[in-house]
């Protein structure tokens, strides 16, 4: 066996061993509580998440339903892709507006624009409302260093928060997802995915992915670092050109800070090859909100984000 | 070789495991350009010269503040020869249980100590938590090298007692490596050090690269602990009725005669199932989907294991705890036992003896178990329960111990009797 040959079998072992893994933790929810629910954006991340949930519960239907938390600033490519999947499929999609909890003044909006963390609030209501117990999220310890701390059962109390000094011990491949009423668990089948690993095995199951995650042409402007686009959520404010550029999206959060990366990688093997040579974490390279400080992912965690 | 390679550290508070794990992730450039800048912003706003790497894995605020590590960070990365997934671990005696956490699944550990103060108490207690949860080799770093002057004598004497000491634990020598390195300035981390040239072996990542991890158990008996019963009902699949799971041990063909445990029911296997097809074979760690050649009531719980060598279906057996609560444990307490995917009720009926992990003796009949102690208890469940002991099966011989009342994971349970594998027999 030539080393090249070595390298991709080794790589193919390991896509199929976290594919076990993910699909074990799918069947440990089922069996063991009432009313799970899979967060579904449309992203890659939840995209990969509803794949591996299928193949867990193939030939039946996936006994779960989906929750997306809608900031209201979407791309549209994103928004006609998740009704098409769950159309596909059958499944039933909850929809939880942050619209309607600013409407009604449960929330007002932030002076920057960003509603990134105004999906808290709607999360935690919607998880109440319809007792949720087991909430599957795409979280991967590989995107920063607080989720690298995460479990891959993450209690959390009755305000939806996370304590990390309460975190159960996660002994071998047994998951003690036992709660108390109120309280729910996170669930991450895809802890130990990394970036590299998620599109493998894109490329490899041929997942079905909204488009921008591929190159195309879009107007484009300069803030804080980033390539942002128009959109609901505002656009170029005085002094900020608009130009034309070849981008893809490599993470898609809210629209008013996700940044786009230039690239002309228009398949997923070109996107392959452009994650291995990136210099950049894909937060560091597309989200404001996690430059907001040191410790930005962990704080909004702590209140009960993702 | 396996291409994958999981390993934890261990080790005594300070002794710098977070720092060798930034160091590793620096060294092998897995470390990319906007978490450098962080690191280094964070380390010149506390007044450092050089980066602390120790910041790239110590992720949570608490842990930046009071400079230690308080749970486990997992990290992933790859060289040309292996993939790594590491788990930092604290080393501070409070988090012991994260420790358990991240040594649980490892295939080796690397066991720091601060060279100047050479085998501490903690490093004792770890060594002998790597040792009952089988971790199978141990490296031993001997850190900060750089503070004592690159001394060998020193070195050979750390190297000495540990040897012994892991001796006594069961580990054989060709098990357990010490290497002299400094996780601060890179020395025998990545590259070969010019400051120790009386050291001949290999570097930790050279070392890490080539050792040989055990495959895993697909030699094994089958044992099959069933999930999730999987009956579709739909037009297309009107009478599908399939067990899934994830072979914990051996390898299942169809055709392969089997029992369903505890009852004792024997089938044959009909198909090995996935979506992407039918396998000819499946081993151990797959998911897979098994159908079965007779209509048998077969739930979530039950064990689908080799008719050849099936393990023993019991109601009381003897196991090591690893106690990982700040509730005590006292004999008679009532327990939850989940044990593959099912949960039972049980009682720990005696408390036969404490393994003393300083001393490596056996302490018989404690009044008690406290935190981080290892114990050895007789349980009696309120039903039977297919078991197979640790030491053969390992993913059918855990278990957790279960708190009823508020849920919490009290220990990690070993089915068997561990301590004569952790030398301490002889005093017995
Ligand atoms: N001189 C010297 N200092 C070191 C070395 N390795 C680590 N240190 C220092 O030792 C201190 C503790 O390092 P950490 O890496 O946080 O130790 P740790 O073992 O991860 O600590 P816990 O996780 O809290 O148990 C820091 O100040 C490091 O800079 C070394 O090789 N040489
Ligand atoms: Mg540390």
């Amino acid at each position: 066996m030539t080393t090249l040959e070595a390298a991709t079998d080794a790589a193919r072992d390991n896509l199929i061993a976290l594919e076990s893994e993910a699909v074990h933790i799918f069947r440990e929810v089922a069996g063991e509580f009432d009313r799970p629910v899979i967060l579904f954006s449309g992203g890659k991340d939840s995209t990969l998440l509803l794949h591996l949930a299928i193949k867990a519960f193939w030939p039946a239907p996936v006994p779960f339903p989906l929750l997306h938390v809608d900031t209201g600033h979407n791309f549209e490519e994103v928004i006609d892709f998740r009704d098409r999947v769950v159309e596909k499929y059958g499944l039933r999609l909850v929809v939880a507006h942050v619209q309607d909890w600013i409407d009604d003044g449960r929330l007002v909006e932030r002076p920057d624009g960003t509603r990134n963390p105004l999906q808290t609030q709607p999360l935690l209501d919607t998880i109440a409302e319809h007792k949720f117990d087991a909430v599957f999220g795409g979280g991967r310890r590989d995107e920063e260093r607080a989720r690298a701390k995460e479990r891959i059962f993450s209690l959390r109390n009755a305000f939806g928060q996370w304590d990390p000094r309460r975190q159960r011990p996660e002994l071998w491949n047994l998951y003690n997802g036992r709660h108390r009423p109120g309280e729910h668990v996170r669930v991450f089948p895809l802890s130990n995915w990394t970036e590299a690993d998620v599109w493998n095995y894109i490329a490899r199951e041929g997942v079905d992915l909204p488009s921008i995650y591929y190159a195309h042409k879009r107007k484009v402007y300069r803030r804080d670092g980033m390539w942002l686009t128009e959109g609901p959520w505002g656009g170029p404010r005085e002094g900020e050109k608009v130009e034309e550029l070849t981008v893809r999206y490599r993470t898609v959060g809210d629209g008013s800070c996700t940044g786009a990366v230039e690239s002309t990688a228009s398949t997923v093997e070109d996107v392959i090859a452009e994650v291995q040579a990136s210099r950049l974490t894909e937060r560091g390279a597309t989200r404001a909100d996690d430059r907001l400080s040191e410790a930005a992912m962990e704080d909004r965690k702590r209140e009960g984000y993702f | 070789m396996s291409s994958l390679l999981r390993l934890a550290t261990a080790g005594s508070v300070d002794d710098g495991k977070s720092t060798l794990v930034g160091r590793l992730l620096y060294d092998t450039k897995s470390v990319l350009a906007d978490q450098l800048d962080a690191v280094q912003r964070a380390s010149v706003d506390r007044g450092l010269s050089t980066p602390d790497l120790s910041l790239l894995v110590d992720g949570l605020r608490s842990e930046r503040e009071q400079g230690i590590t308080i749970d486990v960070a997992y990290r992933y990365f790859a060289t040309p020869k292996r993939s790594f997934v590491l788990a930092d671990t604290p080393g501070h005696v409070q988090y012991t249980r994260n420790t358990v956490t991240g040594a649980s699944t490892a295939q080796l550990a690397v066991l720091l100590v601060d060279a100047r103060k050479g085998v501490v108490e903690q490093t004792r207690r770890h060594a002998a938590v790597l040792a009952l949860l089988g971790v199978p080799r141990l490296v031993l770093a001997v850190n900060k090298v750089d503070l004592i002057g690159y001394d060998e004598a020193a070195f050979t004497v750390i190297a000495k007692e540990f040897a012994a000491h892991a001796s006594s634990l069961g580990y054989s020598e060709g098990s357990v490596l010490a290497i002299p390195v400094s996780a601060l300035v890179g020395d025998n981390v990545a590259t070969r050090s010019e400051n120790t040239p009386w050291y001949t072996g290999p570097t930790l990542l050279e070392h890490l690269e080539n050792v040989p991890v055990a495959p895993d158990p697909h030699e094994a008996p089958f044992r099959f602990p069933v999930q999730y019963v999987i009956r579709p009902r739909t037009p297309e699949y009107p009478d599908y009725r399939g067990y899934a799971g994830q072979i914990a041990a051996g390898t299942v063909r169809p055709g392969d005669e089997v029992v369903v445990l505890p009852r004792g029911l024997r089938t044959t296997v009909e198909r090995v199932d996935t979506p992407d097809g039918q396998l000819e074979e499946a081993g151990a760690g797959s998911s897979v989907t098994v159908l079965l050649a007779d209509d048998l009531d077969i739930a979530r719980g039950d064990l689908i294991a080799s008719a050849a060598d099936r393990p023993e279906v019991t109601d009381a057996f003897t196991a090591a705890l690893c106690w990982l609560s700040t509730k005590s444990l006292q004999p008679g307490a009532r327990v939850l036992v989940k044990h593959g995917a099912r949960t039972v009720q049980a009682m720990v009926e005696e408390l036969n003896s404490r393994f003393d992990e300083q001393a490596l003796s056996i302490v018989e009949g404690p009044d008690s178990l406290e935190l981080n102690e290892i114990g050895s208890v007789k349980l009696r469940l309120s039903e039977e329960i297919p078991v197979d002991d640790y030491a053969t099966s390992a993913r059918t011989g855990a278990f957790l111990v279960i708190d009823p009342k508020d849920g919490d994971t009290l220990a990690a349970g070993l089915v068997g009797e561990r301590f004569s594998a952790l030398g301490g027999s002889e005093q017995e």
